[in-house]
């Protein structure tokens, strides 16, 4: 198990990584369609490849894709959802809200 | 350290330790409450299901049954995929008070990670739908 600040430091690049609209575009294009290279991405956003292909950088930084080399030297990014399901894990401690659900236990017993 | 691994919440209730034990481990109470229909076994190892009228579901795993101090269960981490191992240990104390019962609720495990989820994050592992799928190919191409 890794230590906790290792876990947190991931979590904090997940959340990084998603502040910014073209790289949750870039994301987003990886989840819907599997992977792709630099050039299928500019094609399918509104991003230059440059501006691409330095979130793609960043992105494989965070462990949220990484590079395959396929045929004819062509780079293709592939998502890595390992990161983001920790990140997941601390916003569902976030989002449990005992606070209503014991509310709703008060008034269950009042009946 | 940011984030919580644990969630602790108390309440002071003007109930005796009893009347709250059954809110808590009785089908009846669990379904009034906390889900909108609910089914519990309740002894260690035993399952339990919660379902809303919503449509979800959380199916629970009872750990601990110390009549009428202590009752605690397992449930699945949600938004993580179904077959994700990990599960959050929840465990409710009950303290007998002039005024009735004081409860604490205290939900652990939110930042727990096996070793290999880890390793798979950063390793550049291939493994998934595309791996599948090329061996989807393969057993296709040999026939």
């Amino acid at each position: 198990m890794p230590a906790t600040d290792e876990v947190e430091a991931v979590a904090e690049q997940v959340f990084v990584a998603l502040a910014d609209p073209r790289r949750r575009g870039v994301l987003g294009v990886l989840a819907a369609g599997g992977p792709a290279t630099a050039t299928d991405l500019a094609i399918r956003l509104p991003i230059t490849r440059q501006a691409i292909a330095k979130h793609l950088a960043l992105l494989a930084e965070a462990g949220l894709v990484t590079a395959e080399h396929g045929e004819r030297r062509r780079v293709r990014y592939r998502l890595q959802p390992a990161p983001m399901q920790l990140a997941q894990q601390f916003l569902t401690a976030l989002t449990r809200d005992w606070d209503e659900r014991l509310w709703a236990l008060k008034d269950h017993l009042e009946r | 350290m940011g984030f919580p691994d644990q969630i602790e919440r108390t309440v002071e209730l003007a109930h005796p330790p009893a009347k709250v034990w059954a809110a808590l481990t009785t089908a009846e109470g669990l379904g009034a409450w906390f889900g909108n229909k609910a089914t519990i076994d309740l002894r260690p190892g035993g399952a339990a299901e919660m379902t809303w009228t919503t449509g979800d579901r959380a199916e629970m795993r009872v750990e601990r049954v110390d009549e009428p101090t202590t009752f605690g269960f397992t449930w699945h981490i949600y938004g993580l995929p179904t077959e994700d191992p990990r599960r959050t240990y929840v465990e409710f104390t009950l303290v007998p008070v002039d005024t009735g019962t004081r409860l604490t609720v205290i939900e652990s495990g939110f930042a727990q990670l096996p070793d290999g989820e880890y390793s798979k994050a950063f390793a550049g592992n291939t493994e998934g739908w595309a791996s599948e799928l090329g061996e989807l190919v393969d057993y296709l191409d040999a026939a």
